[in-house]
């Protein structure tokens, strides 16, 4: 089943090109029809796990490269499986988001799915050079899709993401090297890797290396500038993969490598990292408050929100790091969605200026009632996802570093007066008079955003419903540590 | 007879360049371009008995020669590599050559001598058949004789060649003197003797790496590289660009292992050094190149660097790391040449700016090409990321650390100028829209050839355990373990 979710959308990608240029419609299809079966697989595999088993599921093996010990070993646990089911809705949605695209459609639903395929792979990889691989995978299509489709000094932003992102990989790369002849059992399987163990001088090293090479793609401070950029320049369904999705991978690779493969190292390290984090936090949130342009608000929103996530990892408790995996999945439903929407303003009046909007809500009811409910998840409204994961990644930062914490519940005041400033300017006083015209979302973006919301609301209003599958997998991790 | 029969596979291309040569006499002109069609018969037909060969041990002609797993790789390798540069040949030799025959023969004879190359475990014998391979590359170089770069190329390319063959001939004259010898085993043995420590054995070996880092492109020795690719004829600056390099890089290989193998220690850090040279410029360069001939030129200097950090940490996993990369470098800069020589063939350009649109006027083209740039960046799917993987694994393992970690960012860092490419067929829009709406027109055959090369990257790239195994298996032939 997870071969599926891999192979297809990579075959769905490479077929795309065959498709011929004029036959638009064709290609529409296809590309919806893979998305809907990402859609459909990633939500039985979610649905499907089995919490009383605990550990990972769905496997499937191919000995690939047996001399070095590289198989193909796909499956997924209880922190994964969210992530899949985050991918599965993104991609979908974003589909329906792109209806509209008319310039060489091929070959952006090729490439589209070519990421998807690579980010799936990074989240059922049970074997770290896979992982890698498909990581890597996951940034080769990005280049030419914000480079053709974008916007805003795109090619810059995209030449500018990828060499940060690459830059990234060197040290996850070397590091990755560093732990296969560590642990001296020939094998990349992460299971093997972390039965050997890593000596607790090696982990102190290694982990901070980690540490920063995947932050980078999950907007790590000081290494986050290519995010906004690039989220800004991307198309729309791009911003929502990339926001959404890909900046998850980082901070999952941190889960895995990091806090799985390196118990001792994250230990020492945490400290450090719990500064970053609220640094990322509050860095975020005040550069969002600067911006006028509403992409870069998001953008610069998503840098603040992934700072919850780390924030949470670097809490070292199982409280904080169940928060933090939620947060993924929340942050990931709510930007995608935030980012569409963006998308569909852009789209009609062709500017993204707050200021030059102005009594939106009522020429574009659904627009706006839909752009409220993710802003109020971004600020952490009771009741949405949102709240629920920044309350348990405050609640475990509490318990480690109570200062950290209290800088965290700052980030989301300063988050709070951001996203109600713009959202006052946008939909409410009066008018503006240009904006009469426009029109509402048509069907297919509205069904898009309501399947976003839906989410939100049901993983806000009962949290359990994931927090409890993610535990199976966060409680080993943390009984693992050191103390 | 029977050492006659295990070197069918060189006869066999001497024989077909003969007959090439022949039958060019009885042809009319018009129809000489077409003889490369036969030529490439004879590649293949050698490959079968290389195949055949599989897994056969011997020793022939009292030492000199040697049939093993090691030898069969590289000579399949040579063998593919004849057989594409054949095949892409035809179209541009058409426009631009007068002598189609000379150019064909001459391949298939610097075929031969690369082929002899990974059979020699003697020193000289390794050197007459490398000569041959260097004497087939001066006289292609300078193929298109009305043109003054071409002439340029060959002048440059014989005077540099002569010198660095001087110099690796002292160097078997001060091991010999040394060692008593020029066989490899016997020099693996007279090493650990009091002689083969002293001075005049490392000035040969510093002779004989000079040498050798000179026909596979190493930093300080690669000042030919970018003048004779770009003076060349396409099709031999492919040819050179693979040909050439796995014939050195064969020599030095089997010379290493079986041969200084026991003072190999002492060099580690040495050849780690000519190593870092040698990735970092050839990147730092080919950034600013506008030509892509002398983009690939420095591309491939690059690519020599990698190889050498394997040779800096010799193992029996390197040398199967470094075989794998060759081998996987070899198709992907087949396939970059060949989607370059055919858009040459077509448009007559070769600046990188001149590439834009080309994504809109042929998009198999494009994407062949783009498939074969992200492999030679090292990007998984393609064949780049596993070889290169393998390669820096195996070199990580004997513990030089510091020597992966620039591998590993001069190979991120490549990323760049590659990109730079692809984003003028793709991303640039053409400067002239009239023309972007015209197709190009690519032969049948060329994109057929182009596509079998890009099924090789994507396989090496997806599935690469067979080519693995047979690597393996050649680097245990030499290691004898």
């Amino acid at each position: 089943m997870l071969y599926a979710l891999v192979l297809v959308n990579l075959l769905a990608g490479a077929a795309m090109f065959a498709i011929p240029e004029r036959q638009r419609l064709l290609a529409k299809l296809a590309a919806l029809a893979a998305g809907t079966f990402s859609l459909a697989i990633s939500i039985a595999t979610f649905a499907l796990y089995d919490r009383a088993q605990g550990g990972f599921q769905f496997e499937d093996r191919f000995d690939w490269l047996p001399s070095i010990g590289i198989s193909f070993h796909v499956g997924v646990d209880g922190i994964s499986a969210p992530m899949v089911l985050l991918t599965g809705v993104v991609i979908f949605t974003g589909v329906l988001i792109s209806w509209n695209i008319e310039t060489r459609t091929r070959e952006f639903f090729g490439l589209l799915f070519m990421l998807v395929s690579g980010v799936f792979g990074v989240f059922v990889s049970m074997d770290l050079f896979f992982l890698f691989f498909f990581y890597e995978v996951a940034v080769l299509p990005m280049y030419l899709l914000i480079a053709v489709w974008g916007s805003t000094r795109k090619e810059y932003a995209a030449m500018k993401l990828v060499m940060y992102l690459l830059g990234g990989s060197i040290l996850v790369w070397t590091a990755l090297l560093a732990l296969y002849h560590a642990a001296g059992v020939r094998s990349f399987d992460l299971l093997d890797m972390q039965a050997a163990g890593f000596d607790p001088s090696l982990a102190r090293v290694l982990f901070p290396i980690l540490f920063v090479g995947f932050g980078v793609l999950a907007g790590l401070w000081p290494f986050h500038t290519w995010s906004p950029d690039g989220h800004v320049a991307a198309p729309t369904a791009v911003s929502m993969l990339h926001a959404g999705v890909l900046m998850k991978l980082g901070a999952y690779g941190i889960i895995r490598l990091g806090v799985q493969l390196l118990p001792s190292g994250a230990r020492d390290w945490l400290w450090f990292f719990l500064i970053i984090a609220a640094v990322n936090v509050l860095y975020g949130a005040f550069s969002a408050m600067a911006q006028r342009d509403l992409k870069f608000v998001v953008g610069y929103s998503s840098v603040s929100h992934m700072g919850y996530v780390l924030m949470g990892i670097g809490s070292m408790t199982a409280i904080g790091l169940n928060g933090a995996v939620l947060q993924m999945f929340s942050h990931g439903i709510m930007t995608a969605l935030l980012f569409a929407l963006v998308g569909v303003i852009y789209d009609r009046a062709h500017v993204r200026e707050i200021a030059a909007f102005g009594g939106l809500a009522k020429v574009m009811p659904r627009f706006a009632v839909l752009f409220m409910i993710a802003g109020l998840t971004s600020l952490g409204l009771p009741g949405l996802s949102g709240f629920a994961a920044e309350f348990l990644v405050f609640a475990g930062t509490f318990q480690t570093n109570p200062w950290i914490a209290a800088l965290g519940i700052a980030g989301v005041a300063v988050t709070a007066a951001y996203i109600l400033r713009m959202m006052a300017r946008m939909f409410f006083g009066p008018l503006n008079e240009r904006w009469r015209g426009l029109k509402d979302m048509n069907r297919l973006e509205t069904t898009a955003g309501v399947c976003l919301v839906a989410l939100l609301v049901l993983f806000g209003v009962y949290p359990p419903l994931m927090v409890g599958q993610i535990d199976v997998s966060v409680a080993p991790l943390i009984a693992a540590l050191p103390k | 007879m029977d050492d006659l029969y295990y070197i069918l596979p060189e006869i066999i291309l001497v024989a077909a360049a003969l007959i090439v040569l022949t039958v060019d006499f009885f042809l009319p002109e018009g129809r000489r371009p077409g003889l490369a069609w036969p030529a490439a018969v004879a590649p293949l037909v050698s490959l079968g008995f290389v195949i055949a060969f599989w897994g056969t041990e011997r020793t022939l002609y009292s030492g000199t020669l040697q049939i093993d797993e090691y030898a069969l790789f590289f000579k399949g390798l040579f063998l593919v590599i004849t057989f594409f540069v054949l095949v892409g040949s035809p179209g541009y030799v058409r426009k631009n050559l007068r002598h189609p025959a000379e150019f064909y023969g001459l391949v298939l004879l610097a075929a031969v001598g690369a082929m002899a190359v990974s059979s020699a475990r003697e020193l000289l014998t390794a050197y007459i058949s490398l000569e041959l391979v260097s004497f087939g590359f001066y006289s292609l170089s300078s193929q298109a004789k009305h043109e003054l770069r071409s002439n340029e190329a060959g002048a440059k390319y014989i005077i540099l060649g002569a010198f660095s063959s001087a110099l690796l001939l002292y160097g078997i004259s001060l091991v010999f003197g040394a060692t008593g010898t020029t066989f490899y085993s016997g020099i693996s043995q007279g090493a650990q003797t009091a002689a083969g420590l002293g001075p005049g054995m490392l000035l040969g070996i510093t002779l004989l790496i000079s040498g050798l880092g000179f026909k596979v492109a190493a930093v300080p020795f690669h000042m030919w590289t970018p003048d004779v690719y770009e003076g060349a004829p396409l099709p031999i600056t492919a040819f050179l660009s693979v040909g050439s390099k796995s014939a050195g890089f064969a020599f030095l290989i089997r010379l290493f292992a079986e041969g200084l193998g026991p003072v190999m220690g002492d060099w580690r850090v040495a050849i780690g050094i000519l190593a870092v040279l040698t990735m970092t410029l050839g990147n730092l360069v080919a950034m600013q190149q506008r030509n892509i001939k002398r983009l690939l030129a420095y591309s491939s200097i690059a690519q020599a660097g990698y190889v050498l950090v394997g040779a800096a940490a010799l193992t029996d996993q390197t040398s199967a790391g470094m075989m794998l990369h060759l081998a996987g470098y070899t198709v992907t800069n087949l396939g970059a040449f060949l989607a370059v020589i055919f858009y040459n063939n077509a448009t007559g350009r070769e600046r990188i700016a001149e590439f834009r649109g080309l994504s809109r006027r042929s998009i198999f083209l494009a994407l062949a090409l783009a498939a074969c740039l992200f492999s030679l960046a090292g990007l998984p799917l393609f064949a780049g990321f596993a070889t290169k993987f393998y390669l820096f694994s195996a070199a990580a393992a004997s513990g030089m650390w510091w020597l992966v970690a620039f591998a590993i960012a001069n190979s991120i860092v490549s990323v760049y100028y590659y990109l730079v490419i692809i984003r003028e067929m793709f991303v640039a829009p053409s400067p002239d829209p009239e023309e972007e709406r015209t197709p190009l027109r690519i032969p049948l055959h060329a994109n057929a050839a182009l596509g079998v090369l890009v099924v090789l990257v994507l396989w090496i790239g997806l599935y690469p355990n067979p080519i693995v195994q047979a690597a393996e298996a050649g680097s245990r032939a030499i290691f004898g373990s």
